[in-house]
């Protein structure tokens, strides 16, 4: 069969499987576009590339297939530069596909050229500079192939205008598929391990016997790798409590009894001290980043660490392991489990005693739980009793997004996790605006489900125009902007490390009005100012399914997100709220 | 490392990676650019495709400590065209590097010149209007020594390959990729 190059992009698409993708047209990508008109991908039409980008990361987070995003080249491709960073910090599959100017003008700064395989070597796991028609197939299928497999990442596909095409002779190709084969052969330097070495899960299953203060540390790497139900085996098998880090809540249920919460800079203050008074860290796709161990010198100083990750470079990067096994997280915890279970079952063994730790454990959550101070009459909402009422007003599979900053420390907070995949941040990056876009694709990927963006107004103001697209394109999602007039945790950082000398934090609560701005955008759109108003407001907002809907929550600025370990502090010298300091051990 | 087993600080030594890679566009960037977004600077650094042309061999000197080469490595065995990567360590391999230098001489020095040409087995590639260029080729500790002694002479121009090894035939120290 005689294809041009532009039509055999598209069927390469369809022939792996891709039903959405997100994007926006220009000249170089042109050619590309035309075919996808007869095309059964349904394509989303963002209004600035960088939407796009995060709308792929949202529906792969969700949906566990690789996001799919093309825009054209230079600015297009640049735009796309900040979701390309945080997919693969967050190590999440995407497929971008860029245009190019044709490969004859390429090194000419033609117009609209970028180098962009130059630009984003460092922020993809892989990227390909396409030069003829021919290649299409097989590059597309390489790409989702590294995409999905070992540690998921984003890869980039950079496609010139010749070869697509049609009135251009370089871009006539006879079509085929490659076959698993072809594309391993053509790959001879990747091959990622995923069976865990069993002499280290023995090691391993040796040393959480002998532990009397084990924590299971959680990362994002448990969802990655579809592992949630192995890893209530193992917690519930060896009774050992967990903490789900950012990128994990959800992998194990926070209504659990051994669920410990989140841990790390604003973590609760029983996951931070079970990590730093532990004695063995089984840690389970984390990587030890410097949000969660704090000055990583006095990060659990007594602890040995088992480390599981199927990224080599990730043992030893950060911590050095007693125990380190490289593999897929849910094919080693299965391991994991059945060698403990002949350990138990036919060696006759058993768990050290860990009853003095336990009591300390509650101990501790019975002392410092997440809390803060209620209103006074007249005060602005507080934002923790936004998202209590939100939490409380939703189905428990909705999936929650969020932005980067106070808004999302809360929301991770506050929230009740009770299923993997139902939350979408953005962790590695910290990319504010990330919050609505990611919604969007989100609900793409799961129409079934509801879907609510926690953003603030500083990251609202970065990308609140993909609402348009939302409206346009049906996709109803919800917008709680926990509105306090700041960027609210440089201010909180300004408050407590800068001497409340406040420089550039201050937004204005009003400017822009937030629900005319929504509803100029097609949205329904309400304000909430005072708290009796806060649970009629959510439910009205939980009847609209017609239309993407936004709440202005006016929050109070003062309120600071705790506990906290101010960067660079050691995780022991935790701060909890003022209210919670008298007696603090 | 320390008690509690976080990375510390070590001392900064000379490593040669020999990395096998596929023979594609744009690579070599992408194995350079794992050095540089480091700070860490490329002492030598060889390139070319190996008997199988589908791969080339590239072959690194770098000072740094252990503990982020070891980073290194395993950052550069996750590049999609980087096939196997080997740490030579001196002891176990045969290094070569390939020096070639033009010299100004005048009649009084001339023959010392070519005295230590013959001495040294080094080769006379060019020799006119008081100009010798010379090819000169050994283990990089030995092409230093040379280079030293022809200083005095006047160095006009000089240009060295940087070094190339492959493991000593008895044995073969390997990282990252069989490891792994």
């Amino acid at each position: 069969m005689e294809l041009n190059g532009g039509q055999a992009l598209i069927k390469s698409l369809e022939m792996e499987g891709v039903e959405v993708m997100f994007g926006l047209p220009g000249g170089a990508i042109l050619p590309v576009y035309d075919p996808i008109i007869d095309s059964p991908i349904r394509h989303v039409l963002v209004r600035h590339e960088q939407g796009a980008g995060h709308m792929a990361e949202g529906y792969a987070h969700v949906t566990g297939r690789p996001g799919v995003a093309m825009v054209t080249s230079g600015p297009g491709a640049t735009n796309i530069v900040t979701p390309l960073a945080d997919a693969y910090m967050d190590s999440v599959p995407l497929v971008v596909i860029t245009g190019q100017v044709g490969t004859a003008s390429i090194g000419t700064d033609a117009f609209q050229e970028a180098d962009i395989t130059g630009i984003t070597q460092s922020v993809t796991k892989h990227n390909f500079l396409v030069t003829e028609a021919a290649d299409l197939p097989r590059v597309v299928r390489e790409a989702f192939h590294i995409a999905t497999t070992g540690r998921p990442g984003p890869v980039l596909i950079d496609v010139p205008k010749d070869i697509v095409d049609p009135t251009n002779p370089r871009s006539a190709m006879k079509w085929y598929w490659p076959s698993d084969a072809d594309v391993a052969a053509g790959l001879p330097g990747y091959n990622p391990v995923t069976i865990g070495d069993p002499a280290q899960i023995r090691k391993a299953a040796e040393l959480i016997l002998e532990a009397r203060k084990p924590v299971l540390y959680v990362g994002g790497g448990v969802l990655k790798a579809r592992a949630a139900d192995a890893l209530r085996e193992l917690a519930e098998l060896t009774d050992i409590h967990v903490v789900t880090t950012l990128m994990a809540r959800g992998a194990f249920p926070d209504d659990h009894r051994l669920c410990l919460g989140m841990p790390g800079m604003h973590g609760n203050y029983t996951a931070i001290m079970s990590m730093q008074e532990s004695d063995l860290l089984i840690a389970l796709g984390s990587r030890f980043d410097d949000r969660v161990t704090g000055k990583v010198p006095a990060f659990a100083p007594d602890a040995k660490i088992i480390h599981v990750d199927i990224d080599p470079a990730e043992l030893g990067k950060v911590r050095r392991p007693d125990v380190g096994i490289v593999g897929d997280c849910r094919l080693v915890i299965e391991e994991l489990v059945s060698a403990l279970r002949s350990l138990l079952d036919g060696g006759g063994r058993s768990f050290a005693d860990r009853s003095a730790w336990k009591s300390r454990l509650s101990g501790w959550q019975e002392k410092y739980p997440l809390a803060y101070e209620p209103p006074v009459d007249g005060d602005l909402l507080k934002p923790q009793m936004v998202l209590e009422h939100l939490r409380d007003s939703v189905p428990e599979d909705t999936i929650l997004c969020s932005g980067v900053g106070q808004h999302q420390m809360w929301a991770s907070q506050y929230w009740r996790f009770r299923h993997p995949y139902t939350w979408v941040n953005s962790g590695g990056l910290g990319t504010m605006g990330f919050a609505v876009p990611a919604a969007i694709g989100a609900k793409v990927g799961r129409p079934d489900r509801m879907v609510w963006a926690v953003d603030g107004d500083g990251c609202f103001q970065m990308t609140a125009q993909e609402l348009v697209t939302a409206s346009a394109e049906r996709v109803p999602i919800k917008v709680a902007i926990l509105n306090n007039a700041y960027l609210g945790m440089v201010r909180q950082w300004q408050e407590m490390f800068y001497e409340e000398r406040y420089s550039e934090v201050y937004l204005s609560p009003d400017l822009p009005d937030y629900v005319k701005w929504a509803e100029a955008m097609g949205c329904v759109a309400f304000r909430v100012e005072s708290p009796e108003e806060i649970q009629p407001t959510i439910d009205k907002a939980n009847e609209i399914d017609d239309r993407p809907v936004v709440v202005d929550f006016r929050t109070d600025a003062a309120e600071k997100v705790f506990p906290m370990v101010a960067a660079g502090r050691s995780n022991s010298e935790v701060q909890v709220p003022p209210f919670q300091r008298d007696g603090q051990s | 490392m320390s008690a509690n087993g976080e990375i510390d600080e070590q001392p900064i030594a000379h490593h040669t990676l020999s990395v096998l890679v596929e023979n594609k566009a744009g690579v070599l960037a992408r194995v350079v650019n794992l050095f540089s977004r480091r700070g860490y600077n490329i002492s030598s650094l060889a390139v070319a495709p190996t008997d199988d042309d589908r791969f080339s061999r590239i072959t690194i000197v770098v000072d740094v400590a252990s503990s982020p080469l070891e980073q290194i490595v395993k950052q550069l065995d996750k590049l999609i065209n980087v096939v196997r990567i080997t740490e030579h360590d001196p002891r176990d391999s045969v290094e070569r590097e390939l020096l070639l230098v033009t010299v100004s001489v005048d009649p009084s020095t001339r023959t010392e010149m070519l005295d230590l040409a013959h001495e040294v087995e080094g080769r006379i590639l060019e020799d006119a209007d008081g100009r010798i260029t010379l090819s000169y080729e050994n283990d990089p500790s030995k092409v230093d020594v040379v280079e030293e002694r022809l200083r005095p002479f006047g160095i006009i121009e000089l240009q060295r390959t940087g070094r190339v090894a492959l493991p000593k035939l008895e044995r073969e120290a390997s990282l990252a990729s069989d490891e792994a």
